[in-house]
């Protein structure tokens, strides 16, 4: 993301609009709405929240509110185990479900890459669950489940698990079924973003691959895989914070249950401030939260040695 | 999916489709293994849609699979009863003025970002990518606090601030890349011809920008149009809600009504699957065009 800084346009173009003093006021003029509006409803919010996780702030018992000092954190790292029940999942859920999109969205893509007759109906109808929001997901996933009239019904028609019960209400099936259904709207994401990746693989290389005698595999190995290495870090760590972050799906399609059991910390967090109104302790949560994320992020660049090669 | 950020080959946006080359080697893959995935993986992406197709159109209480005999009962029933026109209505005032204001801001901003060198041109670009670190949901309460400071709690103009917010860093920052990659001689070819700085832009490069613009609108509307968070949090009064805040009420029901569910379910399909249909073609050149190229 440093090339993103670094760009000056290639040569820089020959200076003589200097003449009038307009434009060197005319980027910050184009820039302020969009800062403006990033400080007012992005920074300040992030700034209260670091404040806030210093401090007693619970609108329902106004009686304790005040400054609690890292009071906060260490009944979040000593005393509370559903903040370790919640983080174990949610990294349990972030790590299966982009491990399991990119597996697919990749497949996807290389196979819907290829030239066959009907590929454009195939990628458009591959593609259309990505468009679908996560309350709709949950909608569909909730009428596939359910034990009446649900596909399940029907599964065990052939005797494939048991009449009765919800997927999601059961804490043995709950995981994998909710997994499914995240799986259904994330996997087009990834499929789409490696395809279009796959647009600037030179067509060359694997002609000269071929002429070599190289197998398919190699030339996946070799030629596809490098290309994409930059592509598949970044929309990994993309997805992988995105999937953290969001709770449209788990929120609407199991609420978290059954008995807690699907709850990640920003669900638990919601919780703490929406239903419990403990908006010190969610703010310290949040906080916690950022900087676990941070973290991961950078080690995780670090290893994959993002965007080394080409600089 | 404000984290969307695409890769960066090089190519330029207006690019017309490339001429479709011969592949040799690749061209020799088995049919069978293209079609027998595909068809396993479609199985997978289409039996979900046919489900909820299935309950919408057939009577309440019918197990049949196939709809039939076929009714619109369901839906008559959200849409007036349930209240879904009005939630409709919401919606597509939310989508399109996110739409908007994501769309203007980010041209303002990429462009600025494209073209000059200015002092905190490095922060600015270095905030953009913190932001994608920032989860709107875990900054509910503090917004809210703003919201209600400002006395919007309950007006839709909350909803599309905050939908806005969290989409431009991602728009500005793939703006500025398609705009990149339009070569600045042009533009300058146009001042000497004594074109302004803006009618210049207005006439070279906006219509160089139409499908990443087209991209970019399509994201913002798509993904203000299902955001459920802000939406549940920011507007209490149900003639306010949007259409994923009616479908989460009608799921979290005691007896949930299927076949309402479904009904609804599809009423907030219809609009994304046709801004799908139709920037379909753009979304894989739109992506490899500009994305978060240097």
């Amino acid at each position: 993301m440093a090339q993103a800084a670094a760009v000056a346009k290639p040569p820089p173009p020959p200076r003589r609009r200097r003449a009038s003093a307009a434009p060197r006021r005319l980027p910050y003029l184009l820039i302020a709405p969009a800062a403006l509006l990033m400080l007012g409803f992005i920074a300040y919010p992030v700034i209260s929240v670091f404040y806030y996780s210093l401090q007693n702030y619970n609108p329902t018992k106004p009686w304790r509110n005040g400054f609690a000092g890292t009071e906060n954190f260490v009944q979040i790292f000593t005393k509370d185990p559903q903040f370790w029940d919640t983080l174990t999942f949610s990294a349990k859920w972030v790590f299966v479900e982009v491990g399991l999109q990119l597996l697919f969205g990749l497949a996807l893509a290389l196979i819907v890459n290829q030239t066959f007759v009907g590929r454009a109906l195939g990628r458009a109808l591959v593609f259309s669950p990505w468009a679908v929001s996560g309350v709709l997901t949950s909608a569909i996933w909730v009428l596939l489940y359910n034990s009446q009239t649900g596909i399940t019904r029907y599964l065990a028609d052939m005797g494939i698990g048991s009449y009765g019960t919800s997927w999601l209400s059961d804490t043995s099936t709950v995981f994998p079924a909710a997994i499914v259904a995240d799986l259904w709207r994330g996997v087009p994401f990834f499929a789409i973003l490696i395809l279009a990746d796959l647009q600037s693989v030179s067509k060359d290389l694997y002609e000269a691959a071929e002429v070599d005698g190289a197998s398919r595999l190699k030339q996946f190995w070799h030629i596809t895989l490098p290309h994409l290495k930059d592509a598949i870090v970044l929309s990994t760590l993309l997805r992988a914070v995105w999937e953290f972050n969001n709770v449209d799906l788990l929120y609407t399609l199991t609420g978290g249950g059954p008995a807690g059991e699907t709850t990640t910390l920003p669900l638990y967090i919601a919780n703490t401030s929406v239903d419990a109104h403990n908006f010190g302790y969610a703010s310290a949560l949040t906080t916690v939260a950022f900087v676990i994320l941070l973290f991961c992020s950078i080690v995780y660049l670090r290893l994959s040695k993002f965007g080394g090669e080409q600089k | 999916m404000i984290t969307e950020i695409a890769p960066a080959p090089d190519r330029v946006a207006s690019e017309p489709a490339r001429p479709r080359r011969k592949r040799r080697a690749w061209d020799e893959v088995p049919r069978w293994h293209i079609y027998l995935p595909l068809s396993l993986y479609l199985l997978f992406t289409l039996v979900p849609f046919y489900w909820i197709l299935l309950f919408a159109l057939r009577p309440a209480g019918s197990t049949s699979l196939v709809p039939w005999p076929m009714t619109f009962d369901h839906f008559d029933k959200v849409w007036n009863e349930r209240a879904f026109a009005t939630f409709f209505q919401n919606s597509v005032l939310v989508g399109i003025a996110t739409l908007v204001m994501t769309t203007l801001v980010a041209l303002a901003g990429g462009y600025a970002l494209a073209r000059f060198d200015f002092r905190v041109k490095k922060a600015f670009m270095l905030a953009l990518l913190c932001t994608q670190f920032v989860p709107g949901a875990l900054l509910l309460v503090p917004l809210f606090e703003i919201f209600a400071k400002l006395q919007m709690i309950n007006s839709l103009g909350s909803v599309i601030i905050a939908e806005t917010v969290f989409q431009l860093p991602l728009s500005m920052i793939l703006i500025s890349g398609f705009i990149r990659n339009v070569p600045a001689s042009l533009e300058e070819a146009a001042w000497v011809d004594g074109c302004n700085r803006f009618t210049a832009f207005r006439i070279v490069v906006l219509p160089l920008l139409r499908p990443g613009l087209i991209a970019v609108g399509s994201f913002a509307f798509v993904h203000a149009w299902n955001h459920f968070l802000f939406a549940l949090m920011f507007l209490s009064d149900q003639g306010k809600q949007t259409i994923p805040v009616g479908l989460n009420t009608l799921m979290s029901a005691d007896s949930v009504d299927l076949g309402a569910l479904a009904a609804g379910g599809i009423i907030a399909a219809v609009p994304v699957v046709i801004v799908f249909a139709f920037i379909q073609k753009w979304l894989i050149t739109g992506f490899s065009a500009g994305a978060v190229k240097g």
